[in-house]
């Protein structure tokens, strides 16, 4: 022991300077979860497979919403998407203080194609 | 994936005490006792083992029935009974150390039980 | 004349790790009985069976614990691939394996370090715990969490461990072998740690057996007790041995501990040189109808799901014995007796998980 002590004391700091140098990450650190809202469809399929019952989808007002709070960033979401538009970033959120829920608005639908008209006049 | 044998043998309530003495003689040791609410009655598994084959004795209970306790053969099994006894609400006799309901306290008593038969009226009453 | 008092010790202590309470009678400083009382984390995950579909229960499952959090996983997947009949890919079985060695390996460090904070031993605690955070970041690397990593799901394990990374693991683990040996030899040798430990609250074999020990508990009375022996997952391949000791006191508890870290690493190099090649997952069609015990080996004791299903996406039941749950009444048994000064010591031997024992 006496050994492992003089080494300790000889040798660097075995802790990081967290925050001010930032945290170990790989690339497939799950962090948190984060939508591309432009391919989004609002199945709904993300809110009905939560574990934490942390999304809500609203298909007429095209938006998206998801409590950080309650995600627990299992990636259930990121595989069921049809889409493929949820994807899980290695960087954690920040901390906050009050609710933390986030809420994203989609782009309007496009237009539908207009009906052809009917061979009889 | 090895086979993990299994054998389940169903038993009445009265010859709990005289079977669980026989495998306390042949040298096995308790792994769990277990409950499942079936929506109209429970099912209580007592498993023994020597080595990894278990042998199972089931017991098919009702709401408001007793059951004997076993701690005084296996010692150790007065956890799980309070256990039956706090989530479930099944009456178990004579464990030895008896928690009287405070060894798992829930803001609902008994929260695992089966939920009561509802019965439907047909709207407007029978007047 | 001596008068009994009553001394509550927990939920929150500054040496006590997990919510356990233990109302202390005493007869002049030594312990005449002790009852404990737990369901302070009481979350009642058995019931959420009712609201989710079985093949996302998986993620629930994992979460009982958050130190034997990936053996959780496996053994409720073991459960429901033999209720639905799915034969489990051989790579994945490996990995799966792989997995689990290093969440034992995780497990037992952190223990070791408390252990010695116990004592007062701060600086072999520090030391304990940076090995374990090597240990953390191969964890992270492959799987993506350090404590909880979701990544086995019913059929196989959702994300693949290339044959360099797996090359690395073995290497980094080979590195850092000198290291854990010489922990091993103070916690053996030392003569701090054998003054405070040895002798202290000795269970016999027989009491072992009658009263429902498993695990490093056993063990470290002489039972010869250990899942792993039985070779469900890949260990049926791996050839392996399990650790035990005979004195049956706190020193041999912690010394079982000790020595399977270092079972670990040999274990995890011979399922490396084995790796056999193929997919990772097997396609689940269908919903389970059956019931089924399966167990395993967590690192403290050995842990049964009982899972039963009725043909519909939600399963009827989910039972977990956690290996804690039963090493309660020895608990019992070995604080009769002993000093107040002795009792977090004692407590930590049994390497309390409440966590899993309240569910």
């Amino acid at each position: 022991m006496a050994k492992r002590a003089l080494v300790n004391v000889t040798g660097k700091p075995a802790t990081l300077m967290y925050p001010t140098t930032p945290a170990k990450q790989y690339d497939v650190s799950r962090g948190h979860i984060i939508i591309a809202i432009e391919d989004c469809i609002y199945c709904g399929n993300c809110q009905r497979h939560c574990v934490a019952q942390a999304i809500t989808v609203d298909r007429e007002a095209r938006t998206w919403e998801i409590d950080r709070m309650r995600c627990v960033i299992c990636g259930v979401c990121a595989e069921v998407c049809p889409k493929d538009c949820i994807f899980i970033e290695p960087d954690y959120p920040p901390s906050t203080v009050g609710s933390s829920v986030e809420f994203v608005q989609g782009p309007p639908a496009p237009p539908k194609e207009e009906k052809k008209p009917t061979a009889e006049e | 994936m090895i086979e993990q044998k299994h054998t389940i043998i169903e038993i009445e309530v009265a010859d709990l005490l005289k079977k669980t003495e026989e495998y306390h003689k042949a040298g096995h040791r308790l792994v769990q006792i277990g409950t499942t609410p079936l929506g109209d009655r429970y099912e209580i598994n007592y498993t023994f083992t020597t080595a990894w084959d278990f042998e199972s004795l089931r017991i098919t209970v009702h709401d408001g029935d007793e059951i004997p306790s076993i701690s005084g053969i296996y010692w150790g099994a007065f956890i799980y009974e309070n256990e039956i006894h706090d989530l479930f609400g099944i009456t178990v006799n004579g464990m030895s150390i008896d928690f009287q309901g405070h060894l798992i306290e829930t803001r609902i008593p008994t929260p695992f039980k089966n939920p009561p038969k509802i019965t439907k009226v047909p709207k407007g009453g029978d007047a | 004349m001596s008068n009994r008092i009553v001394v509550p010790f927990g939920p929150q202590h500054p040496v006590l790790p997990e919510p356990i309470h233990l109302d202390l009678v005493l007869e002049d400083e030594r312990v005449v009985e002790a009852i404990p009382t737990i369901g302070y984390v009481h979350r009642g995950l058995e019931k959420l069976v009712e609201k989710r579909d079985f093949k996302n229960y998986v993620l629930i499952a994992e979460r009982i614990c958050g130190i034997c959090s990936f053996t959780h996983s496996v053994t409720y997947c073991n459960a429901i691939e033999h209720i639905m009949d799915i034969e489990v890919p051989p790579r994945a079985q490996f990995i799966r394996t792989i997995w689990m060695e290093y969440s034992r390996m995780h497990s037992h460090l952190l223990w070791l370090g408390l252990a010695a904070d116990a004592m007062g031993f701060e600086n072999l605690f520090m030391n304990a715990w940076r090995l374990r955070e090597e240990i953390l970041d191969d964890m992270e690397a492959t799987t993506g969490g350090r404590v909880i990593q979701g990544t086995c799901k019913v059929g196989g394990i959702r994300r693949d461990i290339g044959d360099d990374k797996l090359g690395e693991m073995v290497d980094h683990l080979k590195k850092i072998r000198p290291l854990l040996e010489e922990s091993n030899r103070i916690f053996t040798h030392d003569q701090t740690v054998r003054h405070r430990m040895r002798g202290l609250s000795v269970l016999s074999e027989k009491d072992a057996w009658d009263l429902g020990a498993v695990g490093p508990t056993a063990r470290g009375s002489g039972c010869d007790m250990d899942v792993r022996s039985s070779g469900y997952s890949a260990y049926g391949e791996l050839g392996f041995k399990p650790v035990t000791f005979s004195h049956g006191d706190c020193l041999d508890r912690c010394l079982v501990r000790s020595e399977e870290v270092l079972a670990s690493v040999d274990l995890v190099g011979r399922a490396v040189a084995k790796m056999p090649d193929g997919p990772i997952e097997e396609k689940v069609t269908g919903n389970p109808e059956g019931e089924y015990f399966a167990f395993s080996e967590q690192p403290r004791g050995e842990c049964l799901h009982y899972v039963r299903a009725n043909g519909k996406k939600n399963i009827v039941r989910h039972r977990v014995r956690t290996p804690t749950f039963t090493n309660v009444p020895p608990l019992v048994k070995l604080l009769e007796g002993i000093e107040l000064a002795d009792v977090p010591v004692v407590v930590l031997t049994i390497d309390p998980c409440i966590g899993c024992c309240d569910r």
